[in-house]
């Protein structure tokens, strides 16, 4: 049998991969991405952690759920963001949305 | 000696690692987004080890189906921006990655300390039904989770709405932003 230390090892190795997405990375689609690898992690870790810990209550997956739910409303947001900063501004990095940088 | 479930998860863990690491680190965003589906289904193989099969129909549905051909859209109507774009990561990449190892070591080295971690998977007291039917009664139930099941539906909707707002085609008066840009 799988010990539950594999799955949380894989979902931190899974989020540092994200997380250096979302802090390398200048495209704003790039960032969108990596924070969607992040998520996945979070939410192997809630499942593993329901299987492994609490069987019988089905609030992880429960959980997992409503992750996957905001997951879906953060990319449409984020990806109607991405289309109007790019039909105005003509770019899709990051770091030349700058206009509420003081 | 291994057995089969666990090089199930060997197999699914290195292909989806190996994926996440191309999402990140290929130039070509087309190409990165096609390496996130293939992300994305390793993480639906993991919902299927751990019994939540209907997580794993979630995961491809909602995330390769709906989020991951979304982004893929969206890249190629941005194309013209991120064609010109030569350099993909920003100056402080290294300071990034930094940050990245030392969470991966941070997190090995408190797992590491961690002696419960170690548990195997206790034995399923209900059917594989059951679990499923348990959860839709479960998100149902005026007792349990019922608040945050609608709460999702309303977020849903919200960002329905906002997206469509947020997208919405240039008017007229809004050109002068535009040459102001």
């Amino acid at each position: 049998m799988i010990p539950l230390s594999w799955y949380v090892m894989f979902s931190a190795a899974l989020f540092s991969v994200g997380l250096y997405g979302a802090l390398a990375r200048r495209n704003a689609l790039a960032i969108l991405m990596a924070i969607e690898l992040m998520l996945n992690a979070v939410n192997i870790n809630l499942v593993a952690f329901w299987r492994y810990i609490t069987p019988d209550y089905i609030a992880g997956q429960v959980f997992a759920l409503i992750v996957f739910t905001v997951a879906a409303s953060e990319a449409a947001v984020g990806l109607a963001l991405i289309i109007s900063i790019y039909r105005r501004r003509n770019t899709v990095a990051a770091e030349e949305i700058d206009m509420l940088k003081w | 000696m291994l057995s089969l479930l666990q090089i199930a998860f060997l197999v699914a863990a290195f292909l989806t690692i190996v994926s996440a690491i191309m999402v990140v680190t290929t130039p070509s965003m087309v190409h990165a987004a096609l390496w996130l589906i293939l992300a994305l289904a390793g993480a639906a193989v993991f919902f299927i080890i751990l019994n939540a099969g209907f997580l794993a129909v979630v995961q491809i549905a909602v995330y390769i189906d709906a989020i991951a051909i979304m982004i893929i859209i969206v890249v190629m109507l941005t194309e013209g921006a991120t064609r010109q774009q030569i350099r993909q990561v920003s100056k402080t990449w290294w300071a990034a990655a930094i940050a990245a190892i030392l969470l991966f070591v941070g997190l090995i080295a408190i797992f590491l300390q961690t002696p419960s971690l170690i548990a195997e998977a206790p034995a399923l007291v209900m059917s594989q039904d059951a679990i499923l039917e348990d959860l839709g009664t479960a998100l149902v139930d005026v007792n349990r989770y019922i608040i945050p099941f609608e709460i999702a539906s309303v977020l849903l909707l919200a960002a329905l709405i906002g997206s469509i707002m947020v997208a919405w085609p240039l008017v007229k008066g809004d050109k002068k932003e535009e040459v102001e840009a």
